[in-house]
């Protein structure tokens, strides 16, 4: 597999995190909705560097061309007047601090983990995958369809209903 | 050649087919429609109006640049290239000729609808930045229908795959080679998969918002959707991405279905092949969106619920069944 | 220099305590969902980074990362309809007037 280039890993984990940052901190919904959009592109970005590139297409299908559609209908669907958008910044220093400590809980935690040797495996290619998603891994396959039909069928229902609830 | 240099010598190419494309295809849709309308189309500028496009491309360069006051300023300066990029980007996978291509992708296929994935939210934003209801109408509308028909172009296609047995469009274009019954060339269309063409037009046209599905860009009802606030080069962008999608569509439809470069009667490993390989994948392109173009003309729109309604209730189902049917004949064949 | 996978460990969970405190913090139950989704983003992160450093040639990673997605995905969904649902019935999207059970 080729090496994590150092310099395109810098620039989308740069991306990514102020991305996320700005999501939390901007006062907008629709910009952090956008915002949303940068840090699940930027991802993308960051599969391809690893050389995962179905996983970075399938996440800019999924999530940068679905999931942030229907965040941003569903934004645009409850705001009374577009002034609305514009909203109080809703920061909590108790919230940061606990973030913080975990963060750093979690980063002195797995400091300490055994780094495995570069491998020097040939990348598998989709073939591959697909093979092993349909014998190894078919059971959670088909679990996770059977999630989505259940989720789809559940939003449907519940966004279609009228007035009573 | 270092490898920094060939990426940006390919993108400056694909740039250049792009902007060249968008250049002639704006020209050939005034010239079929208005000879569809039993009118002539400009002729004024240039023998037989060849250099009216250019011209418009002037005029919008020098354009005032304006933004509306209540407009979100960040968002709208944005949209554009939202909407343009992810356009640019999808030139990437194509497969022009044996030795002409912008890139070796391996799921090259899946690469041109992730990307045109990211289109939608281009839309929405610059529905929602121009502050003005009918645009935000409109990029609701035109997002809507693009999503939801992406499901059908995309299941339409996968037929293709399971028979060409791979995503890489060069690769679809090379099983697409020989011959059945010693004279009919083995193209997708000319086998039982004409089904899935019948599909992927369908949802194509939908997907590109053109009519009979152009409910979101309805000129005589919302004037320009999602654009109605741009003006000049912004706007100049957003029009060149919509072409330049439907030239993208359309290669996307001569590679998977009508045999890509191939010629039928020439051995596709002679080298009379690495030129006019390109020029036979542009012409089947041109030919395909005259069809479009056509259809353009002669058929009325619909209404967006009846199209949301053919999209999720007939065109998903039938894409699927025409899955399981394909993936049943091509395990019982082999 | 060589990128290692402490790098993408570090990340993800930079992402992850974003995504968290976004979502303790908000107001808006969408502004709540997409910290969600930032939180998922990073585990997915994290689970293809790990993929590719310890066991590139099983994949097992990714698999993990496509049904993280997928789940999250119809999560998303789901909580999107939901927060619909909640404000025909309230018109409002704000966690903090929906409180007729308080005390």
């Amino acid at each position: 597999m080729p090496d994590v280039n150092p310099v395109a890993f810098v620039v989308l984990a740069a991306l990514a995190l102020g991305g996320a940052v700005m999501t939390v901190l901007t006062r907008n919904v629709v910009h952090a909705a956008f915002w949303l959009l940068e840090v699940l592109v930027a991802t993308a970005g960051l599969y391809l560097v690893l050389s995962a590139e179905f996983i970075a297409l399938v996440q800019l299908m999924v999530y940068a061309g679905a999931v942030s559609v229907l965040v941003l209908f569903v934004i645009m669907l409850t705001l009374r007047r577009r002034e609305d958008s514009v909203r109080t910044r809703d920061l909590s220093w108790p919230v940061a601090a606990m973030s913080a400590v975990l963060a750093v809980a979690i980063a002195y935690v797995t400091r300490a983990l055994p780094v495995p040797a570069p491998e020097r495996a040939a990348q598998p290619d989709v073939a591959a995958f697909g093979h092993a998603l349909f014998t190894r891994w078919v059971l959670p396959f088909e679990i996770a369809s059977g999630i989505l039909l259940v989720a789809l069928v559940g939003a449907v229902w519940w966004a279609g209903r009228g007035e009573e609830l | 050649m270092s490898p920094l240099l060939s990426i940006l010598v390919r993108a400056l190419l694909a740039l250049l087919l792009m902007l060249a494309n968008g250049v002639v295809l704006i020209y050939m849709l005034r010239k079929v429609l208005g000879h569809l309308h039993l009118r002539i189309g400009p002729n004024r500028v240039g023998p037989f109006g060849a250099l009216q496009t250019s011209m418009d491309v002037v005029k919008l360069l020098t354009k005032e640049d304006f933004i509306p006051s209540a407009a979100d300023k960040w968002l709208f300066r944005l949209a554009p290239y939202m909407v343009f990029v992810p356009s640019f980007m999808a030139y990437a996978a194509l497969v022009l000729g044996p030795k002409a291509a912008f890139s070796g992708l391996d799921t090259g296929l899946l690469y041109v609808f992730a990307v045109l994935a990211l289109v939608p939210m281009g839309v929405m934003m610059a529905g929602w930045a121009s502050n003005s209801k009918w645009s935000l109408i409109g990029g609701m509308r035109a997002a809507a229908q693009q999503i939801s028909y992406e499901v059908p172009l995309l299941l339409s296609v996968l037929p293709i795959v399971m028979t060409a047995g791979s995503m890489s469009l060069a690769a679809i274009v090379k099983s697409q080679t020989g011959y059945a019954l010693g004279f009919i060339p083995r193209w997708n269309v000319l086998s039982p998969q004409i089904v899935g063409f019948g599909l992927f037009m369908i949802a194509a046209l939908a997907e590109l918002n053109q009519t009979p599905f152009d409910m979101s860009e309805a000129e005589s009802e919302l004037i320009s959707g999602f654009a109605n606030e741009y003006s000049g080069m912004r706007f100049g962008l957003l029009f060149l991405s919509e072409f330049s999608n439907s030239f993208i569509i359309s290669a996307l439809a001569a590679t998977l279905f009508f045999g890509g470069w191939l010629v039928p009667g020439i051995d596709p490993a002679s080298p009379v092949m690495v030129w006019l390989g390109p020029a036979v994948l542009l012409l089947k392109t041109y030919v395909g969106i005259f069809v479009l173009m056509w259809i353009r003309g002669t058929l009325p729109r619909i209404r967006i619920d009846q199209m949301l309604a053919l999209g999720w209730k007939a065109l998903i189902p039938a894409s699927l069944v025409w899955l399981m049917l394909t993936g049943v004949i091509v395990r019982a064949v082999s | 220099m060589r990128v290692g996978l402490e790098a993408f460990v570090m990340l993800a969970t930079a992402l992850f305590a974003v995504g968290l405190f976004g979502a303790l913090s908000k107001r808006s139950a969408i502004m709540v969902l997409m910290s969600l989704e930032l939180m998922a983003n990073a585990v997915n992160i994290l689970l293809v980074a790990a993929s590719r450093y310890v066991t590139p040639a099983t994949m097992d990673g990714w698999f993990f990362a496509v049904f993280s997605l997928v789940v999250s995905a119809a999560e998303i969904g789901l909580g999107l309809s939901l927060v619909l649902a909640l404000y025909r019935k309230v018109r409002t999207a704000e966690l903090d007037r929906l409180d007729t059970l308080k005390g």
